[in-house]
């Protein structure tokens, strides 16, 4: 740990619409160190798939990065060209999508999309790519991976078109692997399964990791780092034990109370009132105020900047500013 | 903790739903002739009680059945064999035009609102379908139940004019339930009916769903792969697995003292909501085996760490190990951590 792999500075990703233009993504700034598992979480709709789509510039043709910088250790590669993402994309930066059914092509064999990667950007044969991928396979415990090779997606269960795509996505050795909602579409024993063979892969390999999940359960078993986003805007950001243990944001304290936790009789069951505000909607001042219980007149005129609550948790709100007992706050 | 026991005590009262040996099949056909060469088992041997005004979960990995048996009750589905007694009647054998008296009574919540409304139709004129159909009310009275309807689950008189497309997805998810309580049943099958909503507004939803049962003493078959849900939600829960029922209890004592190796495994596999680094963790090697070829003997021996050879050629009873608490499992109890 320690090397900064990804660094992201206030990024804003804007879609071209029929209205206008719609920022998607506002202002949202973040870091990654080798090693280390970044969870995005937030409700859909918030920003937190287009997050990531724009580190890796697979963005749909009406969007587009309108300002900020993504660098991947030290390069600034929301320059590149289209050609250079193209090297880049599935050698050093992967990515696992969340419906492998889709990301599959259906009438190819497993053997020639895992190949692919690793003829074209290792350059190997195509036996020597056989090989590779065989060992890939059982890395990612598929039983039968020599059969396995001449098989079609639609021969496999879920789960192990999950394990086909996590063989693809580390084909290369990435240093950087974005991982959008994985285990959204498995069922829970599965799931266990494919969060703890991406854990292993992370420790064999010292990958960075970003998961995009809705899922608090599954941010509590993987992440390092947790970053929690709402209406297209980083609200809080820490380690997970400060985002479990002490969560700041009103957005994150909701999000924890409205998810019934298996362990515990007595839970009570908070929800946040409303729904997300859409992108359309503009929006003065705090962009939860008409959610948030504590919302004040100054939330309703001007936008909080970030607290800074410890080295590594900050939170954007008002209610940080005040006096905290360690709120050291930069901005004020 | 008392507070607790007492909300979630075991509602032993009467009877309101009876299963018993329900069995579905869908049938494998091959050949030229398109002969039936096997059975798909989907729901096998499966018998249980339902109280009045409670809520029992069903739990289970996807193409276990759960969703099968939610159907095969409500008539969706044409049972293979079994019997359904609602109400001290048995109502699987009973004529169509009889039927329609107890489909009023039970109802049902989709998983995917939007799939279930139609999108050129007005969600006001969508909701008075069903008073057309069973009542003979006039219009105007049609339009008052309606606008009574979505009040009763959060939403507003405005919205009667509205199409699907413009609500959100809880919003839908409310405009099902306005549906399905609509004629004031007594049962409701709620199939994964928050599984597609985000936290906070499932949150919400849930909520909304238990009010409505204390209001009008519902009871709800709850079909769910979400057991944080499940505890919080339901009185009791069952287990199923490959179409098979493995375990069924009050979720106080299949929470803390799972019987079945498969629903100890199912509890260790949830992620938890809390950081504990070093949690002692059961994972199950492999996928759930093709129904149309199960295992011999126990269904879950193929994945099962304690399973010995009597597991292999005997199928466990499914019996009551402890007051209330059934399993099916030669070695039932057995600790598999």
């Amino acid at each position: 740990m320690g090397e900064t792999l990804l660094e992201v500075k206030n990024i804003v990703t804007e879609f071209r619409t029929a209205d206008g233009q719609l920022p998607a993504v506002r202002d949202v700034s973040f870091s990654l160190k080798k090693g280390e598992t970044l969870c995005i979480v937030g409700e859909s709709g918030c920003g937190k798939s287009i997050t990531s789509l724009s580190v890796i510039g697979l963005l749909p043709s009406n969007g587009k990065i309108a300002s900020g910088e993504v660098r991947y250790q030290g390069e600034p590669i929301h320059q590149y060209s289209p050609e250079q993402m193209r090297k880049i994309r599935g050698n050093k930066i992967s990515m696992i999508f969340q419906e492998p059914m889709t990301a599959l092509n259906p009438v190819l064999t497993i053997g020639f999309q895992l190949r692919e990667p690793l003829m074209l950007h290792l350059k190997l044969s195509k036996n020597e790519a056989t090989k590779k991928g065989i060992e890939l396979l059982k890395q990612v415990g598929i039983p039968y991976p020599e059969k396995r090779m001449n098989q079609y997606p639609h021969e496999l269960s879920g789960g192990m078109r999950q394990r086909v795509m996590i063989a693809i996505a580390l084909s290369c050795n990435p240093g950087l692997l974005i991982a959008d909602e994985p285990t959204t579409a498995l069922d829970v024993t599965i799931q266990a399964q494919i969060l703890d063979l991406i854990n292993d892969l992370k420790h064999d390999f010292h990958m960075g990791v970003i998961m995009v999940t809705h899922d608090m359960g599954v941010v509590a078993e993987v992440a390092d780092r947790v970053m929690v986003m709402y209406a297209g805007k980083k609200v809080e950001e820490g380690t997970v034990e400060e985002i479990f243990n002490h969560p700041k944001h009103p957005y994150t304290i909701g999000l924890l109370n409205s998810v019934p936790n298996v362990d515990d009789p007595d839970f009570v069951l908070e929800a946040i009132p409303g729904s997300l505000p859409s992108l359309h909607a503009k929006i003065i001042g705090c962009r939860f105020q008409d959610r948030c219980q504590f919302a004040s007149e100054k939330c309703r005129s001007q936008e909080p900047p970030e607290f800074h609550i410890s080295n590594t948790h900050t939170a954007s709100c008002w209610l940080e500013s005040e006096g905290d007992s360690n709120g050291s706050s930069l901005n004020f | 903790m008392a507070a607790a026991l007492t909300s979630k005590k075991i509602n032993q009262g009467k009877i309101l739903l009876e299963l018993n040996g329900i069995k579905k099949y869908y049938p494998i056909r091959g050949g030229v002739l398109q002969r039936v060469q096997g059975n798909v088992k989907a729901v096998e041997n499966v018998s249980l009680q339902l109280y009045e005004g409670e809520s029992l979960g069903v739990v289970g990995e996807s193409g276990c059945g759960k969703s099968t048996l939610g159907k095969a009750i409500l008539g969706l589905e044409e049972l293979t064999d079994g019997k359904i007694t609602f109400k001290d009647t048995e109502i699987q054998s009973l004529k169509r035009r009889e039927k329609l008296k107890f489909v009023k009574e039970m109802q049902m919540i989709f998983q995917d609102p939007f799939a279930s409304l139609n999108p050129r139709q007005r969600i006001g004129h969508a909701l008075e379908e069903v008073f057309t159909m069973h009542t003979n009310m006039s219009s105007s009275e049609k339009k008052k139940a309606v606008i009574d309807l979505l009040e009763e689950v959060g939403l507003k008189e405005e919205h009667f004019e509205r199409y699907p497309h413009e609500f959100s997805g809880g919003q839908r998810q409310r405009i099902g339930i306005a549906r399905a309580i609509a004629l004031n049943p007594s049962f409701i099958i709620c199939d994964e009916a928050v599984s597609a909503l985000d936290v906070s507004v499932q949150a919400q939803v849930l909520k909304l769903l238990k009010t409505i049962q204390e209001k009008y003493q519902l009871s709800y078959l709850f079909i769910s792969h979400d057991l944080g849900v499940v505890r919080y939600f339901c009185d009791r829960v069952l287990v199923m697995y490959l179409g098979h029922t493995v375990e069924l209890g009050s979720v106080e004592d299949l929470f803390n003292q799972p019987l079945h190796p498969y629903t100890q495994a199912l509890l260790s596999a949830i992620p938890r909501p809390t950081v504990q680094k070093n949690r002692k963790r059961i994972r199950l090697q492999g996928d759930l085996p093709n129904p149309a070829d199960p295992p011999s003997g126990c269904p879950f021996h193929t994945r099962c760490p304690i399973a010995q050879d009597i597991c292999k050629q005997d199928k466990p009873a499914w019996k009551e190990h402890e007051s209330n608490h059934f399993a099916a499992c030669h070695f039932a109890g057995q600790s598999i951590i």
